[in-house]
């Protein structure tokens, strides 16, 4: 088990999120009452506590909020990526996630970057929303 | 009928430590069990007096099993697990108990053989399978909870300018107590050029602005100001505490910057009727260097945003303007995943006058401050003579 990179176990909140990420598509829960996206899923509005929600597709833009290089991997399965950008970035549309900075060297990296999600395949089952420098636009 | 928790009608009676440090060998429950017997001794009381255990972690149903195994049979348990601030969590609930008259001699215990089980516990990060985190983070690559850590400090250095050396600064203090305290790990000095060249672990974080990891154990006896007059050693008064609990998983924090000990420190020096001006020694979870500086400035010790320039010039060390983390703290002295009861056992000792080489002159008045989870839960004491 160690030496395997730990994978998503999608739950009751989640497999909708995960079912997306397999199609490329980052979808988030917006309230029905007040119209607020949450990250991560789950079953009530944390502002307001509605149980009504809809799954949105995000447009996959965002910036960069904190980061770290991560130079001592946690897992055996992590060690050949050091060092690695592990980041908050904040979406546009107003959550905040835990994400990888990949496709650039992490010395590029800086905070208020804009950033766009692409996608990870880690195997047929789950893929993992990761997010790279956002192309000039 | 219940009395004012506050008013020096709820002391410390006594303290321990197990053995702490790499290899010692003994279980979860025997460092638990050796610091018990410690904490009764050194306040003159035997198991038979204790009415209350409160254990947190580690353990299925920690109070339950502790109390079982230590032969007691207790009215009154309390396993709030709120991480390394659990046990200052701990005094706030056991004061109160003692105060509405739920019990009298109340048991704080913790031991952990995490450098033992270091793998273990290092691969798992402190996240169960089932939390969200191991959805929404793990899968990243999280170093946790280091990199939680991390992140807020990166944050803080970006929106204030705060720089590695200033963190180095709270270890370079560290180090200077801990030459100080026969017990702890590491007792060498160092310099703020060995902390900010020691290896990159997650950046801002060098292998030295890290805690170190151990094993080990801590007790802590707490019972009725009436009951501590007539035992061993003088009571320390629990004059002031506060709560705050703002998130658990670090993607959940609304600011990084700016963190729990905001409200709970403030509510500390509401109910002791106290200002940190008053405060003679500090003892603050330095789980890393950061959490030092971000806790002086949400405490109410320096301005936000100051904390950097606040700890420069050897403010927190032997001789400094403000005595902190004088044991050697986790950075130093010992760090077996939760260093709350570590904090205040050597608040209590400072407080006595029983600190020898590194006593703190005239210390009357002490501020212990617990941190929890990932920056989630913050819980400041303040300890009086």
């Amino acid at each position: 088990m160690s030496n395997q990179r730990p994978l998503p176990k999608p739950d009751q909140d989640s497999l909708a999120y995960w079912e997306g990420a397999r199609r490329h598509e980052l979808l988030l829960q917006q309230c029905g009452s007040c119209q607020r996206f949450r990250f991560y899923p789950r079953s009530l509005c944390p502002h307001c506590f509605s149980e009504k929600f809809e799954w949105r597709k995000s447009a996959g833009l965002g910036s960069v909020y904190s980061f770290t290089v991560i130079h001592r991997a946690p897992f055996p399965a992590f060690r050949e990526k050091v060092p690695y950008v592990l980041a908050l970035i904040e979406l546009n549309e107003g959550v905040r996630m835990m994400t990888n900075i990949v496709g650039c060297d992490p010395n590029m990296v800086e905070i208020g970057m804009p950033v766009e999600v692409t996608f990870e395949d880690l195997n047929e089952e789950i893929t993992l929303p990761q997010f790279k420098p956002a192309k000039a636009s | 009928m219940i009395k004012d928790p506050f008013s020096r009608t709820v002391a410390i009676a006594g303290v321990g430590e197990s053995e702490c440090g790499r290899g010692i060998g003994l279980s979860v429950l025997q460092h638990q069990a050796l610091a018990a017997k410690r904490a009764l001794d050194d306040a003159g009381l035997s198991k038979n007096d204790v009415d209350a255990v409160m254990a947190t972690d580690v353990l299925g149903l920690p109070s339950l099993q502790v109390a079982e195994y230590l032969g007691i049979k207790p009215q009154y348990t309390d396993t709030t697990i709120t991480g390394g601030s659990a046990f200052e969590g701990f005094v706030e609930h056991g004061a109160l108990a003692i105060a509405a008259g739920l019990c009298e001699v109340g048991l704080i215990t913790y031991g952990s053989s995490l450098w033992s089980d270091q793998r273990r516990l290092v691969e798992q990060g402190g996240v169960d399978p089932r939390m969200p985190a191991a959805q929404f983070e793990m899968p990243y690559g999280d170093l946790s909870p280091i990199a939680a850590y991390a992140l807020a400090a990166k944050r803080h250095m970006h929106k204030y300018g705060t720089t590695s050396e200033q963190l180095a600064e709270v270890a370079v203090a560290s180090r200077l107590w801990a030459k100080h305290n026969p017990r702890a790990l590491l007792r060498e000095p160092i310099t703020t050029a060995d902390v900010v060249q020691s290896p990159l672990i997650a950046s801002p974080f060098h292998k030295l602005d890290c805690c170190l990891m151990t094993d080990g154990g801590g007790a802590v006896v707490i019972t009725s100001t009436e009951r501590a007059r007539d035992l061993r050693k003088p009571p320390v008064y629990v004059i002031g505490s506060g709560f705050s609990a703002t998130h658990l998983t670090i993607n959940q924090m609304d600011d990084l910057t700016l963190t729990g000990a905001v409200t709970s420190g403030r509510r500390a020096f509401a109910r002791a009727g106290l200002k940190p001006k008053d405060i003679d020694l500090l003892q603050i979870y330095d789980s890393f260097t950061f959490s030092v500086v971000v806790a002086l400035e949400d405490l109410g010790f320096c301005e936000k945003g100051e904390g950097g320039q606040f700890v420069e010039n050897g403010r927190l060390g032997p001789g400094g303007e403000l005595p902190t983390n004088t044991s050697g703290g986790g950075l130093s002295y010992t760090h077996p995943g939760a260093l709350g009861v570590f904090l205040i056992i050597e608040a209590v000792r400072q407080l006595r006058g029983e600190c020898a080489e590194r006593q703190v002159p005239n210390a009357q008045l002490a501020l212990v401050h617990g941190i929890g989870g990932w920056l989630s839960a913050h819980a400041t004491l303040i300890l009086g003579i």
